[in-house]
């Protein structure tokens, strides 16, 4: 398989509006004879629900919350970059541009990252006559901060809730969509495989949470927008629904997965507080801005928040500022993240579990005042506090770090598309255009520049070489399918086994946090592939899901989506094994400087790696595409 | 910890339900209610019972999917979601009875799961402002004051939970579909549909059961979000406005 | 087709709309009601309060707005009734077994229980003298060559019986905590609620909800104790 990127010819500021102009149109009279399905109602999905259903396409949105406003694009917090240089401090489209791919270790496509620096303003527009209350200045303009390090102040922002608002706007254009009667929206309905006609997607199965129905939907076109596969690690930020099924299905149809190993660890998270820990919650990374973060320098067992006073200055480890000088602790995640494991590696980690570090506000306080840190970051200490039952005021805080996001995802082409004819993946579920690290307030913008400003163009360009006519969903090829899925339905609820889905989950879990999570190393890789092959094997033999299929059944739902998750883990340390470089979120252990810090190997390594499956329990297939850089330079990260 | 549970259990949408008692003798004052009932769940399915259903999504107090009525208040004593209260809140040997949310728009799915679709054909029937995507002026061509931003932001922060009509004796779901014309109203962006907006949105949550407003304010007690009072008379004035000057009258279908 | 207005004063908004206005309108009747009463306090015999009684009775337009009066109270009874009904009804078939009180006042969560406990009194107070004055036989004295009936000896009769007084004074205290939300609330349903007027309309309710019944109840105690 020759993978063709389909970027274009010429300059780079060029390419999209090229492309825009060579992509084929479908006459307005004639959407309405299209139907498009929507999998995941997220940024990326409501918006392009939304734009394409005023372009006049049918479109059928499904999600498995009982309503799209639900979906986990909802917790963003931080805000959506654009480069609108509002603040006259020297931003611009190539500067967006080229700070994403820098942030991205030099991992992802010039001409994506350019499109979507370009489209970034367009975002904003658009949010605002929607009614996204942005927060303003007092001369009634919109204001920015800077944010996640970054030099210029880009960042658009509704107090502490930018996704919720982003969501809730795009939903709104959705909901607009279908008072019109153009937009069929499923809820409680969750997507269980995509169905090829003719090597082209045309469908998908679905089953209805609530009453187990089995569905079969056909389309002319399939957009998958159904989020990242942190879950695989049991322990992230993500929602407790948020799952990889949808994307796992297509890729078994077929799909390339792009950059598996490529996941993001977010540095400030409320730390485990023990076995019944359901999820991680994430703590804005604006407060290291303040706190210092630090671990005694000799190992204290079991040292509570309330004794680090105890600790003498002299006898505290501030190891970001003692290692990184210039940046101390606002070095990028992946570093902040990599240090803290190290010390609590090294047995110096603070709390019951020794798997903490201290985030420590007091010097802030006592040199700014209470008040002002209560101003810049009171939600976050009542929310800490709230949580944890200690007042960040009065001791210092405890963080971990969290999986947050995955960079990988299906692999798609300049269009969107997978490697299936008219399959697609919008927002964070294809291998995205952050390369190997996202930056802070990007994930928002590029859900929404691919439901908004990318999709409605390059989907025409596919529908315009397509026949009006509908297929059936009585064809044989939705009819296997819809039997494979209720197969695998019966077959999870026949077993009976010992151990509950959540326990095969949580192993899962600590394997991957074990072996594939911040720092990773080939012996340690190894050992993972063949944890995850048995445990695997035992799912299949062991597994108890009590109830039965048609119901409103939780269980059920959460050993379709674990017994994905099973597969896609190997995928990722497979991914992971063969990337001998560190680029960031990845660190390979192998390829280090003599001080520690991530080493690319550029001339081996800059390519997107794209897997082919190959069927049940067989290896997949390496795809390479080369990424070539016209425009920037490739340089060393270094925050020393 | 040692707690008795007191969980409404019911099969079906059309089953007849009813309470069980569990006592649950694994709590940690660390875990948040929801892992209270995840542990009670492996142990139910370890004994091979069905597990007890509950909403739940983000478990970060923000997607608005978690419920439950816990000893007679909406998410529970703290005014927060039931995702963010914890079992430090709770004492020792206490007896707590989780209902689910009760208000004939939100018919029971099974055990502690209700459908809210009602808000959803509230927000269908004029929650948006039509735009289409593209040609829309520049973001900073509409200037708006800052405290009208702000006070539109308190009001779009609503999470769309159903605590409000979970706290109100009558059930009503005026705090909710005051936020979101507040929202609208109080915006330039928001103006031009104003009236058609709010006279569809009020029609549509009669339509779907809600009871009446009698100003007890307990909506705004509960709001994990603390969602003000203030937008409900906000909804009064714009409605009444609305209804007494309008000079169109749409009953349904989108804004084009 | 329902026209607009069908559609509006059966809304939700526009029926408690309505009972916002009756309310209003009621609270004002209070008012004058208690100005008139007070003339009892005089120690004239009687004699101002039966004037004023007199003038009440017999005035055209405060015939017509008497008339208006009981259209108000009525409406203002019936409304509640269906509103209770369909509150009821909003809630569903199975109610919480568990219920707190804390997130409201209990004045605002018994406001139909107030409101029969007022309307029980009222139907006492308008046998005993409104239809006394009008379709009854009452005493009758001369002032200046005038004849009026002589409501205040009625009141006497009526004020020297401890039941009565007891009745009449707990009936104002449910009065009061009728009062106490239903003046703010009424407000609040017009859709006024501003940072600037609340803490007025606040005091103002709250001080009408406090002295106008405890006036009315006065009343009656200081007749009984002759203070």
């Amino acid at each position: 398989m020759k993978l063709d990127s389909k970027i274009p010819e010429g300059p780079l500021a060029e390419k999209w509006t090229k492309h825009k102009f060579n992509l084929k149109l479908v006459n307005p009279a004639n959407k309405r004879k299209y139907d498009i399905i929507v999998v995941g109602t997220g940024l990326a999905g409501a918006s392009a629900a939304a734009s394409l259903a005023e372009l006049g396409y049918n479109v059928k949105t499904f999600c498995f919350q009982d309503s799209p406003r639900r979906a986990h694009s909802i917790a963003a917090q931080g805000g959506i970059n654009a480069a609108k240089n509002y603040q006259n401090d020297g931003d611009s489209v190539y500067r967006l541009f080229y700070d994403t791919i820098k942030g991205g270790d030099y991992r992802a496509r010039e001409g994506n990252v350019y499109r979507l620096a370009e489209v970034s303003v367009n975002i904003i527009d658009q949010c605002v006559a929607q009614g996204v209350p942005f927060a303003r200045e007092y001369g009634g303009l919109l204001a920015n901060r800077s944010f996640g390090g970054a030099q210029v102040s880009r960042t658009f922002y509704a107090r502490g809730q930018t996704g919720q608002q982003l969501l809730l706007g795009a939903y709104s254009a959705m909901n607009r969509q279908i008072a019109n009667g153009k937009v069929k929206s499923y809820t409680r309905t969750e997507m269980l495989d995509v169905v090829l006609v003719d090597g082209k997607a045309r469908g998908i199965i679905t089953r209805d949470l609530v009453t187990g129905k089995i569905e079969a939907h056909s389309a002319h076109a399939v957009l998958l927008c159904t989020g990242g596969y942190g879950n695989v690690f049991y322990l992230s930020t993500n929602a407790k629904g948020s799952n990889a099924t949808a994307a796992w299905r297509a890729h078994k149809k077929g799909a390339l997965f792009g950059n598996p190993c490529f996941t993001q660890i977010h540095p400030t998270c409320i730390p485990v507080s023990g076995d019944h820990q359901s999820k991680l919650t994430l703590m804005s990374e604006s407060l290291r801005n303040d706190g210092r973060v630090w671990v005694p320098k000799t190992a204290v067992k079991g040292l509570k928040a309330s004794d680090a006073v105890k600790i003498a200055e002299a006898d505290r480890d501030y190891f970001l500022e003692r290692r990184y000088p210039s940046f101390g602790n606002l070095v990028p995640r992946d570093v902040a993240s990599r240090n803290a494991k190290y010390v609590c590696d090294e047995g110096r980690g603070v709390g019951a579990t020794g798997l903490a570090v201290f985030l420590d506000f007091s010097d802030a306080i006592k040199r700014d005042g209470r008040k002002v840190i209560e101003a810049k970051y009171g939600n976050l200490f009542d929310m800490y506090k709230q949580i944890t039952g200690d007042d960040p005021y009065e001791v210092p805080m405890m963080i971990y770090p969290a999986v947050h996001y995955t960079m990988g995802g299906l692999w798609v082409d300049y269009n969107l598309m997978t490697t299936v004819p008219g399959l697609y993946a919008l927002g964070e579920a294809n291998f995205s255009d952050h390369g190997a690290n996202r930056l802070g307030a990007s994930a928002l913008m590029q859900g929404l520049a691919d439901g908004y400003f990318v999709i409605p163009y390059t989907i025409g360009d596919y529908l315009a070489g397509m026949p009006y006519e509908k297929v059936s969903t009585d064809r044989p090829e939705f009819k296997e399918a819809v039997q494979q899925v209720t197969d695998r339905i019966s077959k999870l609820l026949s077993i009976k086994g010992r151990k509950t889905v959540d326990e095969f989950h949580r192993e899962l879990g600590l394997t991957m946090w074990e072996y594939c999570g911040m720092s990773r190393n080939e012996e340690g890789l190894k050992k993972a592939k063949k944890k995850i092959q048995e445990l695997r094997a035992e799912f299949w033999q062991n597994v108890n899901v009590v109830g039965s299929h048609n119901e409103l059944n939780m269980e059920l739902e959460k050993a379709n989506r674990v017994a994905d998750f099973l597969e896609l883990g190997e995928l990722m340390v497979d991914d992971a094994l063969n990337r001998s470089e560190s680029c960031g979120g990845h660190f390979r252990e192998e390829s280090a400087t003599e001080d520690g810090e991530a080493k690319r190997k550029d001339d081996e390594f800059a390519y997107v790696a794209a897997w082919e499956y190959k069927g049940d329990n067989q290896p997949e297939v390496l795809h390479k595409e080369e990424l070539r850089f016209e425009n920037v330079k490739l340089t060393q990260r270094s925050y020393k | 910890m040692e707690l008795t549970l007191k969980i409404w259990r019911q099969k079906g949408p059309n089953d007849k339900g009813g309470f069980k008692t569990y006592k649950h003798t694994h709590v940690s004052p660390d875990m948040s209610f929801l892992e209270m009932l995840d542990v009670l769940n492996t142990e139910l399915i370890k004994k091979g019972e069905e597990p007890v259903h509950f909403d739940h999504d983000c478990r970060e107090g923000i997607c608005g999917m978690c419920s439950l009525y816990i000893n007679g208040r909406p998410h529970g004593p703290l005014q927060t979601t039931t995702c963010q209260l914890h079992m430090r809140s709770f004492r020792d040997g206490q007896t707590i009875t989780i209902e689910p949310w009760r208000a004939k728009p939100f018919p029971i799915i099974k055990d502690l799961v209700v459908d809210r679709s009602a808000f959803e054909r509230i927000q269908q029937a004029g929650g948006y402002i039509s735009v289409n995507t593209g040609g829309v002026p520049d973001g900073n061509e509409i200037p708006i004051p800052k405290k009208i931003a702000d006070e539109a932001m308190d009001a779009a922060t609503c999470i769309g939970c159903g605590a409000c009509v979970a706290a109100c004796k009558n059930a009503s779901a005026m705090l909710f579909v005051s936020a979101k014309v507040s929202q609208l109203a109080l915006l330039p962006q928001g103006k031009p549909e104003r009236k058609e907006r709010v006279e569809r949105m009020v029609a549509q949550m009669d339509a779907e059961g809600f009871g009446a407003c009698t100003n007890t304010r307990a909506c705004e007690a509960e709001c994990p979000k603390g969602i003000s009072v203030t937008n409900i008379a906000r909804l009064n004035r714009e409605y009444y406005s609305a209804m007494l000057s309008s000079y169109e009258i749409a009953s349904k279908g989108g804004g084009d | 087709m329902m026209n607009w207005f069908t559609r509006f004063i059966t809304s939700t908004l526009g029926r408690k709309l309505i009972m916002a206005l009756t309310g209003l309108f009621l609270i004002l009747f209070l008012a004058v009601h208690l100005t008139g009463n007070l003339q009892l306090l005089k120690n004239d015999g009687g004699q101002a309060f039966n004037i004023y009684a007199e003038f009440m009775s017999t005035n055209p337009l405060i015939q017509f707005i008497s008339k208006g009066n009981f259209a108000f109270i009525l409406i203002h009874v019936l409304l509640s009734l269906y509103l209770t009904v369909q509150n009821r009804k909003a809630r569903g078939a199975e109610r919480y077994a568990v219920s707190s009180a804390k997130s409201s006042i209990w004045a605002s969560r018994n406001m139909g229980i107030l409101g029969t406990l007022i309307l029980i009194f009222l139907v006492v107070h308008l046998k005993d003298f409104w239809a006394q004055m009008h379709f009854g036989s009452v005493a009758v004295v001369n002032y200046n060559g005038h004849d009026v009936r002589d409501l205040a000896a009625l009141v006497d009769y009526w004020f020297a019986k401890e039941w009565y007084v007891a009745l009449y004074v707990f009936c104002m205290a449910a009065l009061a905590f009728h009062l106490w939300h239903g003046f703010t609330s009424a407000f609040q349903t017009l859709g006024l609620n501003h940072l600037k007027y609340n803490p007025v309309i606040n005091f103002v309710g709250k001080a009408f909800a406090l002295i106008v019944p405890a006036l009315f109840a006065w009343i009656p105690i200081a007749m009984y104790f002759n203070i």
